[in-house]
């Protein structure tokens, strides 16, 4: 392949891409797009060693963003607009000015922004973690020694910063608008576990609550929260407000296109947008054969798979050999207070949920789930080794019952 | 090939044995053992995909 690809975002997804297009023979010229001017990092970090001091920002940095692999990197530049049928991209420079790029091929890994509180903007003190520049600001109000930090939302990333949080001595409300924590992804009863982990490591879990509006004041022209009125009634004070309520898709510069986006670029089971053009990584929409539904995964693993397939779809389109279907099993990990949460598989809240090895009541604990005798998936609490083995049942096509019944032989 | 793995830095999340559980595997104790540092040629996709799949960059190939 010598032509010229663009790539847009110069993260997970996208550097993967990049690296597999050029150690895969990709000789023409690779130019890498991002809006972040810092150089490719790795985001996972960043809700944990970063915020409690353990990593400074040097070692985070992505490997393959550090190999020679002869990329054009174009960072604090973002992509505005394409037109397909021009082949072209409209990119903005960090001073503003636009100019076009002509591609022959792209890859859209542009992924996710983290979602805000309405009308928070400008109020100090109001944080979320998804840049490595988020992190910081945070972790440098953390290092100030506030008396308590609100977290808003339950999800991985707002338990991984209440841990992170605990982990400094920093006292922690946590709050969450669903009855249980990640009981749309876990279902009911792992989700109250989790509840547990938190409530265990001193955190006061405020559950089945909104919030209402934030408390500020006012000192030498300077907005900064002072709590968090919730809609049950209470009012938290807190220094400082950590938002983790989810996030928004970086599709806007792609509206207008002709591309499909619904809740992600749509494409097909190579991650094919539109003639050369794959997407990949957390902004992904793909039909999984394996789980029956399309998917968009935000994994860190998904991410990499999901760059590497975009770049190998992108060579066979070229070489016009067989395209290979991207239908990876998600697997995913999260770190909460010294509890390692791990889920392989894709379950919906309503399967089963059978806990087949140790105990939820010591943290420790294997549980598998599964749609009447189909596995949809394995979830583990500092087991590891029993998540990566199980998980190879996918591969298998286990149904639920002999999943169980290899679950009791480990 | 030798296999190097700074066991500062790993945390036994056994990724790498999903991928070659015949050179890597963690057990009951939570660590990590490296079976064989050595491993033939012919695993070298493996012990590369090991390298890139590790969350925690901790695992590298020395030419030796
Ligand atoms: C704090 C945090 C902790 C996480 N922890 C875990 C974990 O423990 N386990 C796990 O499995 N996953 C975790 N994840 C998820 C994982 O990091 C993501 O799935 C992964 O980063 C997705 O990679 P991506 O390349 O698709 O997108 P992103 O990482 O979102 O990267 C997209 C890039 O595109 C750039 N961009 C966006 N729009 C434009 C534009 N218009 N022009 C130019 N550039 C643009 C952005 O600046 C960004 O650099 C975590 C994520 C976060 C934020
Ligand atoms: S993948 Fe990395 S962190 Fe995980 S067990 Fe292997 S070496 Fe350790």
């Amino acid at each position: 392949m010598n032509s010229t690809t663009v790539i847009v975002g110069a993260s997970l997804a996208g550097i993967n891409a990049a690296r597999t297009l050029r150690l895969q023979g990709h000789t023409g010229s690779i130019i890498v797009v991002d809006a972040d001017s810092e150089r490719p990092y790795d985001r996972p970090p960043l809700s944990k060693q970063m915020l409690t001091g353990e990593w400074e920002p040097e070692k985070i940095l992505l490997p393959a963003g550090k190999e020679d692999l002869d990329l054009e990197f174009r960072l604090g530049v973002r992509a505005k607009a394409v037109d397909l049928g021009a082949r072209q991209i409209t990119l903005e420079g960090a001073d503003g000015t636009v100019a076009n790029t002509a591609f022959d091929s792209l890859v859209i890994a542009s992924g996710a922004s983290a979602r805000r509180l309405p009308d928070s903007a400008g109020i100090a003190g109001v944080h979320v973690v998804r840049t490595l520049a988020d992190s910081l600001a945070l972790r440098a109000e953390l290092e100030a020694g506030p008396s308590r930090v609100v977290v808003i939302g339950a999800g991985f990333i707002g338990a991984e910063v209440a841990s992170s949080c605990r982990k400094r001595g920093i006292e922690v409300t946590l709050v969450e608008a669903m009855p249980l924590p990640l009981e749309r992804i876990l279902g009911a009863e792992m989700g109250r576990v989790c509840a547990q982990v938190h409530i265990e490591n001193g955190v006061d879990l405020r559950l089945g609550t909104g919030v209402l509006q934030l408390e500020t004041e006012t000192v030498d022209g300077v907005e900064k929260v002072v709590g968090v009125a919730l809609t049950d009634g209470t009012t938290v004070a807190a220094e400082i407000v950590v938002v983790g309520i989810g996030v928004t898709l970086n599709v806007d510069w792609l509206e207008g296109s002709g591309f499909t986006l619904d809740d992600g670029v749509v494409c097909d089971n190579t991650l094919l947008a539109a003639p050369g053009v794959v997407a990949a990584g957390d902004i992904a929409r793909y039909p999984s054969a394996r789980f029956g539904r399309m998917l968009r995964v935000e994994h860190w693993e998904t991410a990499i798979a999901g760059g590497e397939a975009a770049a190998r779809r992108l060579l066979a389109e070229a070489s016009g050999e067989t395209p290979v279907v991207f239908d990876p099993i998600p697997w995913f990990w999260s770190d909460q207070y010294d509890r390692k949460i791990q889920l392989a598989g894709r379950p919906m809240p309503t399967d089963t949920c059978v806990v087949v090895h140790g105990s939820t009541d010591e943290f420790r604990f294997v549980a598998l789930y599964g749609d009447g005798d189909r596995l949809t998936g394995v979830l583990g609490m500092n087991r590891p080794r029993h998540v990566v083995q199980l998980r190879a049942l996918f591969e298998e096509g286990a149904s639920f019952s002999e999943a169980c019944e290899r679950a009791a032989t480990l | 090939m030798r296999i190097v793995v700074d066991f500062d830095l790993c945390e036994s999340n056994a990724v790498c044995m999903g991928i070659a559980p015949e050179i890597f595997e963690v057990r009951d104790d939570d660590f990590l053992y490296v079976l064989d540092e050595n491993p033939p040629e012919s695993m070298r996709a493996k012990m590369e995909e090991s390298v890139q799949r590790c969350p925690k960059q901790a695992i590298s190939i020395a030419e030796d």
